[in-house]
């Protein structure tokens, strides 16, 4: 069995109902390799979104490699990795 | 010395009134904002009243960004900060951010936003807390939130005495005005009505058991049994004189005196500290008990500490002469909103020349000697105006507000 992957779409959602959106950014624009830092993000709203959709997925992901998923790209990979190695 | 701090902002959330005016034109009127608690059913409460704030509408004042990870008295003095510079006519962000510093009071924390999480806690698993807990219900939430939102990085804090703390936040903004800081913003917006805020409350032994909204709380009454508990406050703009007349700036009254005192142990013969309290305000605004022309008291509505209050009161200006109101009747008691409440209550009164009634006072008893505005609304010209706090656990703070002088006033019809 292997999971859907978590798209860019389920992301801007998840975003969207746990953290809030700023209102001067697109989100729905082409933000793939734009900083979350620029779309509004800072560390603790992704954290809340990481805590999301670790219960929606069923995994776990480290803190540390989410530091360092400074991207909407970047978070998915990591979000997207386990689920398909893992299956 | 030309150090006087004066307010030059005003910014008003309450439970008869969201909004500077629409609080003051209803204070003036003596509609009342206390009823049942409507938010959850709490008939199976020993007290089922509360002053709530009824229609602020937190989306409409607030980004999605900020309503994830703000309690309700974060939602309201957020939204009060901006009414409060808006009334200044400052933009924060044609000001130096260091220049300008947030001290607010608390009472009690984001409790309703608390009790969300621990309910997930327990219910769900701790995966399912939000991360915006670790902040959103400390004491000083709301100052940060304030600066984090008009980018202000000059000297903040947050002061907890209770009830006391809406005067005693104003005190420590003024020191802070007087060592430099060109603007600050003060004040106090409580909001602790919840479930889990309401149930901490009554363990106080403080809160009126009675369901009927025009007997619960009643201040100076031979029946008083306990006050009303309520949400909002008020978020005031304090500058140097100064900075205000340099840049034109309209002048609601100067914070002129200001004191703070400590009860003597429970049990002690020693007097109360309340009266001293009062006498230190007035020794520090460098007036005489005769200049003031009202009181806002404390209004604890519990017998013994009325007959305290109005002891002191009668020591300082003798029995029944300066005018005492208690507008907190219609808003019930906001904990660190309740004073910087009546402080904006005072100015209002400065600027109109008009008292706001006590209300649901129907026997004031004998051992409460004070001379109390019932009723109805009292017209007479206000310059100097007595503010008093006491917050639970020996907490004493009294202000003295003075209006600014006549003539200095553009912007004032």
């Amino acid at each position: 069995m292997t999971a859907p992957a978590l798209t860019l779409t389920d992301l801007t959602r998840i975003l969207r109902e746990s953290a809030g959106e700023d209102e001067s950014v697109n989100l729905d624009g082409d933000i793939l390799d734009t900083p979350f830092a620029e779309l509004g993000y800072d560390s603790l709203a992704l954290l809340e979104a990481a805590s999301r959709i670790e219960r929606e997925v069923g995994i776990r992901l480290s803190e540390d490699a989410l530091g360092d998923a400074e991207t909407p790209r970047l978070f998915l990979n990591l979000v997207n990795e386990p689920i398909t190695s893992t299956t | 010395m030309s150090g006087h701090t004066v307010v030059t902002g005003i910014g008003v959330i309450a439970p008869n009134g969201v909004g500077t005016e629409e609080f003051w034109a209803a204070t003036l009127k003596g509609v009342s904002g206390i009823d049942r608690i409507s938010r959850y059913d709490a008939s199976g409460y020993p007290s089922p009243l509360a002053g709530e704030v009824s229609d602020f509408d937190a989306a409409g004042h607030l980004s999605s960004r900020l309503l994830p990870q703000t309690d309700r008295m974060t939602q309201m003095a957020l939204a009060a900060s901006d009414w409060a510079l808006a009334d200044a006519a400052v933009d924060p962000a044609a000001l130096p951010e260091f220049g300008m510093g947030v001290v607010t009071a608390s009472a009690s924390g984001g409790f309703e936003f608390a009790q969300h999480e621990l309910q997930k806690l327990w219910s769900k698993g701790p995966e399912h807390v939000s991360a915006y807990q670790s902040f959103a219900w400390f004491y000083a939430v709301n100052t940060g939130q304030i600066s984090i939102r008009h980018g202000m990085r000059g000297p903040s804090g947050v002061l907890v005495t209770d009830q006391a703390g809406g005067l005693d936040a104003l005190g420590h903004a003024r020191r802070h005005v007087r060592k430099g800081t060109g603007l600050v913003v003060s004040g106090g917006v409580d909001a602790s009505l919840s479930p889990w805020g309401l149930v901490s409350q009554i363990t106080s032994g403080r809160l009126s058991r009675s369901a009927d909204p025009e007997r619960a709380y009643a201040p100076f009454d031979t029946s008083a049994d306990g006050h009303v508990p309520g949400e909002g406050g008020a978020i005031l703009v304090l500058e140097s004189e100064a900075s205000a007349r340099d840049r034109g700036a309209r002048i609601h009254g100067t914070i002129a005196g200001y004191g703070a005192t400590f009860d003597p142990a429970p049990g002690s013969a020693r007097e109360p500290g309340l009266r001293r309290a009062i006498e230190l305000a007035l020794a520090d605004a460098e007036l005489a008990a005769l200049d003031v022309d009202v009181v806002f008291a404390d209004a604890a509505g519990v017998r013994a500490l009325d007959r305290i209050e109005a002891e002191a009161l009668a020591a300082v200006f003798g029995p029944y002469t300066v005018p005492v109101t208690a507008p907190k009747t219609m808003t019930g008691r906001l904990y660190s909103g309740a004073a910087s409440l009546d402080v904006a209550a005072a100015l209002l009164a400065m600027r109109d020349g008009v008292v706001p009634p006590t209300l649901h006072v129907p026997d004031q008893a004998p051992d409460c000697p004070i001379s109390l505005v019932q009723d109805t609304a009292r017209e007479m010209t206000v310059r100097t105006a007595l503010v008093i706090a006491r917050g639970h656990g020996g907490f004493n703070a009294a202000v003295v507000l003075r209006a600014a002088p006549d003539g200095d006033r553009p912007g004032t019809p």
